[in-house]
């Protein structure tokens, strides 16, 4: 009891004029915040991680939850995230953990850059009534066409394509895992993508039969630690994902709690129910560029190389030339998670301090692609921290092929990314294997409000390429003219390739 | 705005360069009086098989020795002299036009399929991007560029155009937004037998530079019509594809289109556009493209500028206004307006 109390993170108050007893509060908070005692509601601030599933139930609007309403004494080095992280390794001698993405107070290089629009001396296009296309090929493309010219308008086609994924819009969602999260949510965000016409990652926690009618829009990932692959798992996906790093956590591995791994989850992973499952740091048979070219072979062999291969990194310093590994491994695509990816747990530390942002990621793998000539030979996927269209948008100027959103589809499911996703204990369902919470989430409804928003970002890009004056994505793509830095120094703009505003 | 005009004869009749200076100062409205320009191909028989150098100088002390420097390093000058220019009213000579009659020499570049072609490629990026005070701005063989600040009937006195015959021709009258007055800026384009003329602006113009430059062009004119010289020169000159088909990968049908097609078709309209999605052109325009035997004009996919066509006899011609045809063959025998993205393709025959 050396340092006792802290400041309440969150202070739950109820109304009591207000309340009317109906105790929905108590039966929706799995934290134990209330109970009902002596007719009255009464709470255990301290439980609190302000996933507003109350606030979201509470129909007489109740509830009023405050964040740290008795701070620490302001001390700018020693921040009360600082003093709190040490006492709670004082207390436990433990390596911290956290949820959801990067809380480093970094600046967001997507708000500082600002896009274009037409005036005067050339049209914006109104998608409403031009086409505007916005179907995305993810997949290795020719360098050149060789074609042959024979007698009068004879032309016959001698280059042979490879299979490409084709997109109707380019957003896909990113891998979440079941075990992770539980299976109706990923079933909610498949029928979303099948209907958007776009592809979701099954993360590394092998596919459940429950998803199969969905698997043709369906990337299976081989992780290290190999769950739920067998070359059943392979052939049902639409692609392949070898999963090399992870922006939350890059250069460490993975772990899902045994509380999360129920029958179902343990018959999907294929391992004993209740072990915790954890991916080792490396693949154990990949210790270099080399050993990747036979993996992705090797999985391609397996599925009669019908199956586009991705290959997903976190992005580090070095991120370009890994990328350019890659790209010469025989991968169909690279998969670039900026450090702001989310995740359900990761270590604290490596979570707010490891890897690099998103935008200067992409800007460097696409640089490096072309200046060795090879940018055809792989599409590049953006991931972590994908909020919003113009975000999108942006990546996409910055010469991504389509981005993977992950803490965005589960925000549309309700998610309020209280980041305590490794607990269990999910009010909302998502990331939770207790049956009475998953229950919660119908995947219909839940479906409606993923596919709104892919609907609604694709929208919005298309709105955003109409003023701009194109009406193909593939002319948005790399076209770095059509943005321009606010408030960013100029080794970044160097970086990224793109002029200050004004300039 | 811009005006543009191009006339090709199929049998290579030679004309003279007074109609298309008359066609385009019709169109005068179309520009602002700040630049325009000419091209002629077949203007040099004496030195048809040598490359026609045309540069720019700010002054003809350092720049030009280290021009002739570079050239000699490459190939031999068999002839050069100064363009001739006719200076009168506001038309001065700003920079000096030079010309040079260059045979490059194959060996060293005996890796290449096409060392000649890569030699003068390679020449044109080191003194645009290096040489201060020197702009190359014509490079073809048997054909010549003129161009400057000024209104159409200013520039073609300047330089006389009517003294040169050609047996496709093209003028460009600018209306600049980019680069204001400079006469490199002025149209046509031009790199190695490839010229361009464009009205409009090209939206995807940072997709497609970066695009090019990935394959050792580099732009230096700060506008974007060149890049369409050098995707021109990529796709129908190494890449070995049809005018038509280069065109279909800068214009591309929509999926929609496509996906209508007949499965040959389709498949090869596919093909095209992932393969060159980044070569592929975004945002209002009208172009006209020239090489030896060959004019090429087509617009954006939805045809944002207007672009005409007129046929008579073996003469075929591309304009933004039919007035424009109309003055150099008022009895043209047909006109007609091509679709979005259609490509319109004169050749010669002889
Ligand atoms: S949900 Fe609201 S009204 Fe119902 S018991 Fe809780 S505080 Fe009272
Ligand atoms: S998924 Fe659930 S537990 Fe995780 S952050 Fe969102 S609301 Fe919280």
């Amino acid at each position: 009891m050396i340092i006792g109390s802290r400041p309440l993170k969150f202070q739950v108050m109820v109304d009591h004029d207000q309340c009317m007893l109906c105790g929905r509060c108590v039966e929706n908070c799995s934290y134990g915040v209330y109970r009902m005692e002596d007719g009255k509601i009464r709470v255990n601030s301290r439980n609190c991680v302000a996933c507003h599933r109350c606030l979201s139930q509470c129909p007489r609007d109740a509830i009023m939850i405050a964040e740290r309403p008795c701070d620490y004494r302001n001390h700018p080095v020693w921040t009360d995230q600082v003093r709190e992280n040490i006492f709670k390794q004082a207390e436990s001698g433990k390596i911290l953990l956290g949820g959801m993405g990067n809380t480093g107070d970094y600046p967001i290089i997507f708000d500082r850059l600002v896009l274009d629009a037409c005036q005067v001396t050339n049209p914006s296009i109104d998608p409403l009534r031009e086409p505007m296309e916005l179907r995305t090929f993810i997949g290795k493309k020719p360098r050149q066409l060789e074609l042959k010219y024979g007698p009068g308008n004879d032309v016959e086609l001698k280059t042979k394509l490879v299979k490409n994924l084709q997109l109707e819009t380019p957003i896909m969602i990113g891998h979440m895992s079941y075990g992770a999260i539980s299976l109706n949510a990923q079933m909610a965000m498949a029928k979303a993508v099948s209907e958007s016409g776009t592809f979701m990652g099954t993360g590394e926690g092998g596919l459940h039969e429950a998803l199969y009618p969905y698997q043709n829009h369906m990337i299976v990932q081989v992780a290290s630690g190999r769950f739920g692959v067998d070359v059943n798992y392979l052939d049902r996906g639409a692609a392949i994902e070898i999963k090399i790093g992870q922006g939350a956590k890059p250069g460490i591995g993975g772990h899902l709690p045994g509380e999360k791994v129920c029958a179902d989850v343990s018959c999907t992973r294929m391992i004993p129910e209740g072990s915790d499952a954890i991916s080792p740091a490396p693949h154990h048979d990949i210790y270099s560029i080399e050993d990747l070219k036979q993996l992705v072979r090797g999985l391609k062999e397996a599925t009669e190389w019908k199956k586009p291969v991705f290959v997903k990194i976190a992005a580090v310093h070095n991120v370009a030339a890994i990328a350019a590994g890659i790209a010469r491994s025989g991968a169909d695509a690279v998969v670039v998670d900026g450090f702001r990816g989310g995740t359900g747990a990761a270590p604290a530390v490596f979570r707010d301090h490891v890897g690099i942002p998103i935008e200067a990621a992409i800007a460097a793998v696409d640089t490096k692609l072309r200046q060795q000539g090879i940018r055809n030979e792989v599409s590049i996927i953006a991931s972590g921290g994908i909020r919003q269209s113009a975000d999108l948008t942006k990546a996409i100027c910055l010469g991504a092929d389509a981005v993977y959103i992950g803490t965005a589809a589960l925000v549309a499911m309700g998610c309020r990314v209280c980041g305590t996703c490794y607990r269990n204990l999910c009010t909302w369902g998502i990331a939770t294997q207790r049956p009475d919470l998953v229950a919660r989430l119908n995947p219909d409804e839940a479906a409606v409000n993923v596919s709104n928003l892919i609907h609604a970002w694709t929208l919005e890009l298309a709105e955003l390429m109409g003023a701009a004056g194109i009406n193909s994505i593939e002319s948005l793509r790399g076209n770095r003219d059509r943005l321009r830095g606010y408030m960013l120094d100029e080794t970044m703009l160097d970086v990224l390739d793109v002029n200050a505003v004004g300039a | 705005m811009c005006g543009i005009i191009g006339v090709i004869d199929k049998t290579r009749e030679m004309m003279d360069g007074s109609a298309i200076r008359e066609a385009l100062a019709i169109m005068d409205e179309r520009g602002s009086g700040e630049g325009a320009g000419y091209v002629a191909y077949g203007v040099y028989p004496d030195y048809a098989d040598l490359y026609a150098i045309h540069v720019f100088y700010d002054n003809i002390i350092e720049p030009k020795t280290k021009v002739e420097e570079l050239l000699e390093t490459w190939g031999m000058i068999e002839h050069d002299e100064e363009i001739p220019t006719y200076e009168s009213g506001r038309m001065r000579k700003v920079h000096i036009p030079w010309r040079y009659f260059f045979r490059p020499n194959r060996k060293l570049m005996a890796q290449s399929h096409t060392p000649e072609d890569d030699i003068v490629t390679k020449i044109v990026m080191t003194v645009n991007t290096s040489i201060p005070g020197a702009l190359i701005f014509s490079s073809g063989q048997n054909i010549g560029v003129f161009k400057a600040s000024g209104w159409p009937e200013e520039v073609a006195d300047f330089y006389r155009v009517e003294d040169y015959e050609g047996y496709l021709w093209m003028a460009h009258n600018r209306y600049p937004t980019n680069t204001s007055g400079w006469w490199g800026g002025a149209h046509p384009f031009n790199l190695l037998n490839w010229s361009v003329v464009h009205n409009g602006e090209i939206t995807s113009y940072g997709t497609n530079r970066r695009y090019i430059e990935s394959f050792g062009y580099s732009c230096t004119m700060y506008t974007d019509t060149e890049v369409v010289a050098y995707l021109m020169d990529l796709l129908a000159r190494r890449h070995n594809l049809s005018p038509e088909h280069t065109v279909r990968a800068l214009a591309p049908p929509f999926w929609e289109e496509i996906e209508r097609m007949e499965p040959s078709e389709q498949q090869l309209n596919t093909a095209i556009r992932l393969t060159y999605g980044q070569a592929m052109m975004n945002g209002p325009f009208a172009i006209a493209v020239a090489s030896h035997d060959l004019l090429v004009g087509f617009s954006d996919r939805i045809k944002l500028r207007p672009l005409v066509v007129g046929e008579h006899d073996q003469r075929l011609y591309i304009s933004s206004e039919e007035a424009a045809i109309r003055t150099m063959e008022p009895s043209v025998k047909k006109i007609s307006m091509p679709r979005a993205g259609q490509p319109i393709v004169g050749r010669v025959v002889a």
